[in-house]
């Protein structure tokens, strides 16, 4: 494995480069291993949801099947599909960095902040759907349903929602990075902001993908 | 320009100047210093719950302060002491101190993070702070269900998000560590060349990126299903109690070896500088740190051998308990193995190596008694198992801890401590230390219960007896605060290599400059070459 | 109660022995490894101090030794797991004979039922020299019953019963405490198990006041919940028959099998949709919040006593 740790030439360094690091190519290392880190701790965050629903599905497999047939599929396949372009804008925004195209960026950055903006408003409207029916636990929680709906209820606002704060987290990132764009800060040598942004946007996109099926696609549709 | 102990440059102490100039800093190790006066001020507020704790089990009755009060004050000491002491201490401070300047770095990967690891810890301790003042917490540090997320009346989602909060400090700080080890080394600093002591933080961070964020997701659904009514651990509506066990020590198991790991770590650098010798058996010391932090992953299940689980899940956690003991008595021998036809030195790092070798054989061989199953059920819930873990904690990772601290004291500070006044606080603390605890593993044979208040009067001898030996262990941890502060207002001036160690920190002035290194070093030596090593001087040299 | 220091717990179950011996084997092997390392540290201390600025020994390491002190402390450690698991085999699958009696746990009391119906609180009156079985529950949260003379405890865990057994062997009385935090009066939750002669057993248990039996009260409760309305006798109720179910492996409506064990039947009653028997709907009410560990108890004791009907007997001739 390379390891550019060759002390300064004597050529002029990157505006970019910080003071610890010997050359942009160790510094680019340095970031993209950094997020591929963080992301495992991300999956061993929600991996602790994953287990809690495993271990309750297996406990109450009839009342998961009727909890999830409370959930709109439709709404959230189209979340589903929204969310798999952003990924596809956000991977053609990284390019454009590394190509210094600065409009390709802009456009893919804004494509990929719209389309995560209209995930979030999904979701607020199946919540408010959530909170109409009576599925919210706690007192309001409808008391005629079977034991066990309550705590995928539990479990579905907790995952979603985490998820949630995740993608509002990664809506923060994007505006940070339209605007270093804007300035036409990023280019061949350093791009490395934009891609750690992808690879976490990937990630969060993700675990959408484990969690639509797990939380929607159970229920007794269409039968 | 070659080194001398005394430079033109400012040391990282002196420039730039300010409190602005600490607080916003991104050097490693102003941030180091930073940790280490914030865990200091936890560490004495734990203690000071620790004295009310022994003052109240003098007496047999639940005489001195009221059992909720009582309840309060366990809870919070080992809240205050596991995640806002042990789990930064050496990783924190020592780690983040010397990390990039044994690779030969500049700095860690990621400075501002790493500041910013030290804002989020301040923040979380804050509002843990903020919990108890508002009438504590009394659900113990392990937060059960239910009696966590239903029954408790007290601040248990106030102290649960400052937990949260603090996770992420521990998990910066990890991953931090694992890209500077993976990506800073100096040209010839392979990875069988780095000091033991990065092998084990390196071995820490892998245990603090992959535990932690499980901690964080238990202790957040606390907090969602007192607030929020979002439960699943309720059993009213179908919940399994259980489960929250089986979360909260998935990561709490693997924490013990975020709090003891790094002390190896120290102990190794320690033998290796006392016996003047390489370390033996270099590579098996390296693995064994991994072998420890992979292992550690798979005994969760050992801290539930009573709850009513399945015999086959308890059998598997069991057996590989047992072997996770393997790797820690292959460390054991081979530091032992390291003095053996060494030139020994008797300076103050030597008490702090034999107090840890007698202290951590005591704790790492009880372990062997509660991974017995069948043996476990005796001893589970009673003070068995609280002298275990502080034999552990305590007298391994405190004493490793101060071990570290007085080793890398003249390096940190550039003064030299009382050497005297440390071996009598060294021997103090040990002896404290043993009063303290050991009549703990018989009063817990002997079935007095943890977390008790009050208890029947055939077990109070043993209890005056670790109080005692807690006033003595106090007294020793007073002394060595009080030295070691002095030494930094009126202590002599230290060398750069007081101790004639091996390693690129020793190669650089005491303190250090902001940089580290003047240039950066090109690594042609083993590590522990004490062959070459310089002698061990006080005498301190002048640039000309 | 010896007049010299206490150091020990006393030994009053068939199991304390068992359990001490494992506890001197780890203790002797302990001891040995700790005073071994200790002495060779101190004594490579004195032996071997060195001038000043002397260096040590040119050595790096040794692969035999490596393999030896990896493999010995693997042994003894795999010696002292199987040792361990065996011995919680034993504590835990209690004796097919045992005597069946019930605990409830409740912040901060023990509740004790015989099955004959007497009751106690905080104190559990046992005969010595038979296996004594205890199937509890918890009307709050996580409990422990813990007896350190018989060397036994188990958590008491709500929403499920959990079970344990010992075979008191000494007349005494001894320690009952709560070994798992649960909440002011942890400290407080203790009791005492009267351990007597089976003689002297048998006429406390006829003094005592008895509300009727564990039984009797279950098939008190199976009328006044209703159950009977559904789960009769025969194949005839909307519910399957209760017959001979305990014990017996039940096919539920998704394919699995289950054993129809203590837990099987608590969880039927409170949720009972999370299993149901093949050939029936999912119509059965919950009743949770309706009774109390000590009813269920009771109620699982009644169904244990359901037997399938004896075929009708031949004629006799005269």
């Amino acid at each position: 494995m390379s390891n550019s740790t060759n002390p300064v030439s004597a050529a002029k360094p990157h505006p970019k480069l910080q003071s610890h690091f010997f050359s942009m190519d160790q510094q680019l290392e340095a970031s993209t291993l950094g997020m591929w880190v963080f992301l495992v701790t991300e999956v061993m965050f929600f991996g602790g949801l994953f287990m809690a629903y495993i271990v309750y599905r297996n406990m109450y497999p009839h009342a998961w099947v009727e909890a999830s047939a409370e959930l709109n599929w439709k709404l959230g396949g189209l979340n589903t599909g929204v969310l798999i372009c952003s990924s596809i804008t956000m991977a053609l925004a990284v390019r454009a960095a590394m190509m210094g195209n600065r409009k390709q960026q802009l456009i893919n950055i804004a494509i990929t902040s719209i389309l995560g903006a209209t995930f979030l408003v999904v979701k607020f409207f199946e919540y408010k759907a959530k909170f109409e029916h009576h599925l919210v636990p706690g007192p309001h929680f409808d008391p005629s349903l079977e034991q066990g709906m309550q705590i995928f209820f539990s479990l579905y606002f907790v995952m979603t929602g985490i998820h949630a704060l995740h993608m509002v987290i990664g809506l923060g990132i994007m505006a940070y990075i339209f605007i270093q764009a804007w300035k036409g800060t990023y280019d061949a040598e350093y791009f490395a902001p934009v891609e750690v942004s992808g690879l976490y946007w990937h990630f969060v996109d993700i675990v959408w993908i484990f969690l639509f099926p797990l939380l929607y696609l159970l229920g007794a549709h269409g039968a | 320009m070659k080194e001398a102990d005394v430079q033109q440059e400012p040391s990282y102490l002196g420039a730039p100047y300010g409190l602005a100039s600490w607080l916003l800093t991104k050097d490693h190790k102003r941030i180091a210093i930073l940790y280490l006066i914030s865990i200091t001020i936890f560490f004495a507020i734990g203690g000071s719950f620790a004295a009310m704790i022994r003052a109240e089990l003098v007496t047999p009755q639940g005489d001195f302060l009221t059992a909720d009060l009582y309840n309060k004050v366990f809870t919070l000491h080992g809240v205050v002491m596991i995640f806002f002491f042990l789990i930064p201490s050496i990783p924190a401070t020592l780690g983040n101190f010397f990390m990039p300047i044994m690779i030969g770095a500049k700095d860690l990967a990621f400075p501002r993070i790493n500041l910013l690891s030290w804002y989020i810890y301040v923040v979380g301790a804050t509002l843990t702070l903020a919990a108890v003042i508002m009438g504590g917490v009394d659900t113990g540090w392990t937060f059960y269900t239910p009696y966590s997320s239903v029954s408790s009346t007290t601040n248990v989602t106030t102290a649960a998000l400052g937990v949260f909060i603090t996770g992420f400090s521990s998990i910066l700080t990890g991953f931090n560590f694992i890209v500077t080890v993976h990506r800073m080394r100096a040209p010839g600093m392979t990875w069988f060349r780095m000091p033991l002591f990065v092998w084990a933080n390196y071995a820490t961070s892998l245990v603090m990126i992959l535990g932690t964020p499980v901690i964080a997701i238990t202790v957040l659904l606390i907090a969602a299903e007192r607030a929020l009514h979002l439960g699943i651990f309720d059993p009213r509506i179908g919940g399994d109690p259980v489960l929250f066990q089986h979360l909260f020590w998935f990561y709490s198991h693997p924490a013990v070896y975020i709090m003891i790991l790094p002390g190896m770590g120290v102990i190794s650098e320690l033998v290796a500088n006392v016996s003047r010798k390489q370390i033996f058996g270099y590579s098996f010391v390296a693995f064994s740190s991994l072998a420890i932090a992979i292992i550690g992953f798979l005994v969760w299940g050992h801290h539930m051998f009573v709850t009513g689980q399945s015999i086959y899940a308890g059998l598997v956690f069991s057996i590989i308990t047992m072997l996770v003991a393997v790797p820690s008595a292959v460390k054991t021998f081979n530091w032992t193995a390291t003095m053996y036809k060494g030139a020994v030195v008797w300076d103050s790092p030597l008490f702090w190596v034999l107090g840890f070798m007698g202290l951590f054989l005591i704790g790492g061989l009880t372990g062997l008694f509660l991974g017995a199953m069948g043996l476990d059920i005796h001893l589970h819930d009673t003070y068995f198992v609280v002298a275990h873990f502080h034999y552990i904690m305590v007298g391994g990772g405190v004493m490793a801890f101060l071990g570290g601290l007085h080793f890398y004291w003249p390096k940190m500070t550039g003064r030299m401590y009382s050497e005297p006044l440390a071996k009598v606080a060294s021997m103090l603390v040990f002896f404290g230390f043993n009063l303290t605890f050991f009549p703990q593993f018989i009063v817990g044979y002997m079935g007095m219960p943890r977390r008790y208040h009050s208890y029947p009067a055939e077990f109070q001898v043993f209890n005056v007896l670790s109080t005692a030996g807690a006033t003595v262990l106090g007294a020793g941890y007073l002394m060595i605060l009080l030295y070691l502060v002095y030494s930094v207002v009126k202590g002599p001036k230290a060398p750069m290599n007081p101790w004639g160690a091996t390693g690129l920190e020793w190669k650089i002035q005491s303190p250090p400059i902001t940089h580290n290194f003047h240039e950066t070093p090109v690594v042609t030596e083993e590590a522990y070459d004490y062959l070459h090593a310089p002698a061990p001087t006080r005498e301190v040299t002048h640039h000309e | 109660m010896s007049s010299t220091l206490p150091l020990f717990p006393p030994s009053a179950s068939t199991v304390a022995g068992d359990v001490d011996a494992l506890f001197f084997f780890i203790l002797a092997v302990s001891a040995f490894f700790a005073v071994l390392v200790s002495v060779l540290i101190l004594y490579f201390t004195f032996k071997f101090k060195g001038k000043h600025g002397e260096a040590g020994a040119d050595i790096h390491g040794s692969l035999t030794l490596e393999l030896i002190w990896t493999g010995i402390p693997f042994v003894l450690a795999m010696v002292m797991f199987v040792w361990g698991a065996q011995l919680f085999f034993t504590l835990a699958k209690p004796p097919a004979d045992a005597m069946d009696v019930f605990v409830v746990g409740k912040q901060w009391m023990w509740k004790v039922q015989h099955p004959e119906g007497v009751r106690e609180i905080n104190e559990l009156h046992v005969p010595i020299g038979r296996p004594v079985r205890l199937t509890m529950g918890s009307e709050d949260v996580i409990h422990d019953f813990f007896i350190p003379a018989f060397r036994v405890k188990m958590d008491v865990v709500p929403g499920r019963l959990t079970t344990m057994w010992f075979t008191a062997t000494t007349v005494g009385e001894y320690h009952i405490f709560c070994a798992q935090y649960c909440g002011t009066k942890h400290s407080g939750m203790i009791g005492t198990v009267v351990a007597m002669l089976p003689e002297d057993y048998e006429v406390w248990l006829a003094g005592g006041r008895s509300t009727g039996s564990a039984v009797q009260n279950g098939e008190r409760l199976f009328t006044e919940l209703s159950c009977i309305t559904c789960h009769k006798a025969d194949t005839s109720g909307r519910g399957p028959t209760l017959a001979g179910v305990f014990g017996s492996t039940v096919q539920l409506n998704d394919g699995r099998k289950v054993l129809a064990d203590e837990n099987y039947l608590r969880e039927s009653i409170m949720s009972p949709q999370a299993k149901v028997v093949q050939g029936f709907q999912p119509i059965m009410p919950t009743f949770q919040g309706l009774v109390s560990e000590e009813n269920l108890l009771q109620l699982i004791a009644y169904v244990k006593t359901l037997k399938p009907a004896e075929p009708a007997p031949a004629p006799v001739k005269k």
